[in-house]
């Protein structure tokens, strides 16, 4: 009987008997997370779900990452399948409006400079030894877009995706920090104090519901291997757009994409169990993800500086910042800098367009990432 | 024959880049267009 009662007990220290170090760092780094989100308000929705999902998988013996453990049937439901970051998409296609890029179309520009620092952190990987597929994935961090990095390397660089997306989210949540140094070192006083005039002009309609299905039909024909992440941001804009559904517009940014963010973020944080992720490689995963978003703003803000000189000084540079996917966060950045040295400078109706051109140019730039690496014969055609 | 780590690079640097800002330079162009087109009318307002 004592055996017994000793064999019973035994099951309820299994758990701490199991713990190693690399357990209670990981669960450490979940609290980490969760107090970023709760205490420091970056990206709640997000980083709240991935802390208690990397809690949850790092707790030994529960094993919920296991063949039926229920962040398995998560993870295999919408991460394998690519399905979360797509329903994402149709959510923010449903919340944004174009309008500030489509009355200044010009602005696309800023949003395809703002993308650089994909393709320099790309090269930057491959030269620190990471092979292909890998420094793609890491390279998307660059895109300063959640849903797409989560796209690219769940479905290249799995191994990854821990890494990526924690990367990808805390730094999107911290353009408000890394961003302004690299604009005030770029620029010169009289450039940030240069004022643009409002913005002229308002769109149509018939434009508003055309745009997403040209960007559809033409992205489509130019990146098919992105048109997942293409056409599901533009089926929810066009929702939007065109008037006629809004129950499904308002499903698509409230219900569903409530449901699937939570989903995601513990499906993100079950991939960051302590064997796989407590390694060198998430370091240089994490330090590349930091250079790619700090690449893109002095890409974008160069990009702005050449269209202020082809201006002929009428275009603030600042605004090229804001040529990220990061919305409208972004833009709020070139404000809030603009306003610091002249205080009757507005510059937030141009920086959105920067914002919603560098909203489509990151799902853009993936699209035609995968289409150039199908061309290349590195993914199956 | 596999693609050397250098020359992948670089391709991806300028076809992604490259594709990038002339995918978007042409779609500001048709956007351009479209605008013309279809001008915002007052009476959308309503």
């Amino acid at each position: 009987m004592l055996e017994a009662i000793l064999n019973g007990l035994s099951g309820l220290v299994a758990g701490f008997q199991s713990l190693d170090w690399r357990s209670l760092v990981m669960l450490a780094i979940g609290g980490v997370l969760l107090y970023l989100g709760i205490k420091k308000n970056c990206e709640p929705l997000l980083l709240v779900p991935i802390g208690f999902g990397c809690l949850l998988v790092n707790i030994p013996v529960a094993d919920l990452m296991g063949k039926e453990g229920f962040l398995r049937v998560i993870y295999n439901m919408g991460v394998d399948t690519e399905l979360y970051p797509l329903l994402i998409f149709v959510g923010i296609g449903a919340m944004t409006d174009f309008t500030p890029v489509l009355v200044n179309p010009v602005t696309f520009l800023l949003g395809a400079a703002g993308q650089c620092g994909i393709f320099l952190t790309l090269l930057l990987a491959l030269g620190l030894g990471f092979d292909k597929m890998d420094a793609v994935a890491i390279g998307i961090i660059g895109a300063c877009d959640g849903p797409t990095a989560i796209y690219v390397t769940s479905k290249y660089a799995p191994h990854l995706l821990g890494a990526v997306s924690v990367a990808a989210y805390s730094y999107m949540s911290l353009v408000p920090v890394i961003q302004p140094p690299i604009m005030k070192l770029l620029t010169t006083e009289k450039e940030r104090k240069i004022v643009m005039g409002s913005v002229a002009g308002q769109v149509s309609k018939t434009t508003r519901i055309l745009f997403p299905l040209v960007m559809t039909v033409f992205g489509g024909l130019i990146a098919p291997k992105g048109l997942p992440l293409l056409g599901t941001i533009m089926l929810g804009n066009f929702m939007r757009e065109c008037g006629v559904v809004q129950r499904l517009t308002r499903a698509s940014e409230n219900e569903i994409a409530n449901i699937v963010t939570l989903f995601l973020g513990l499906a993100i944080g079950a991939t960051m169990v302590g064997s796989a992720f407590i390694n060198t490689m998430t370091l240089k995963v994490l330090g590349l993800g930091f250079l790619a978003i700090c690449l893109d703003t002095v890409c974008g803000v160069f990009f702005g500086k050449l269209m202020c000189f082809l201006s002929g000084g009428k275009i603030n540079p600042l605004i090229g910042a804001a040529g990220i996917s990061a919305f409208p966060m972004a833009a709020r950045v070139v404000q809030r800098e603009g306003q610091k040295y002249n205080k009757k400078n507005f510059l937030l109706m141009h920086a959105m367009g920067a914002n919603a051109g560098g909203q489509v140019g990151s799902v853009l730039a993936a699209a035609i990432m995968l289409s150039v690496l199908s061309g290349m014969g590195i993914l199956p055609q | 024959m596999e693609m050397d780590n250098m020359t992948f690079g670089i391709t991806m640097l300028i076809c992604g880049m490259g594709g990038t800002l002339l995918t978007l330079w042409i779609m500001s162009l048709i956007m351009g267009v479209l605008r013309r087109v279809f001008p915002y009318k007052k009476e959308e307002k309503n």
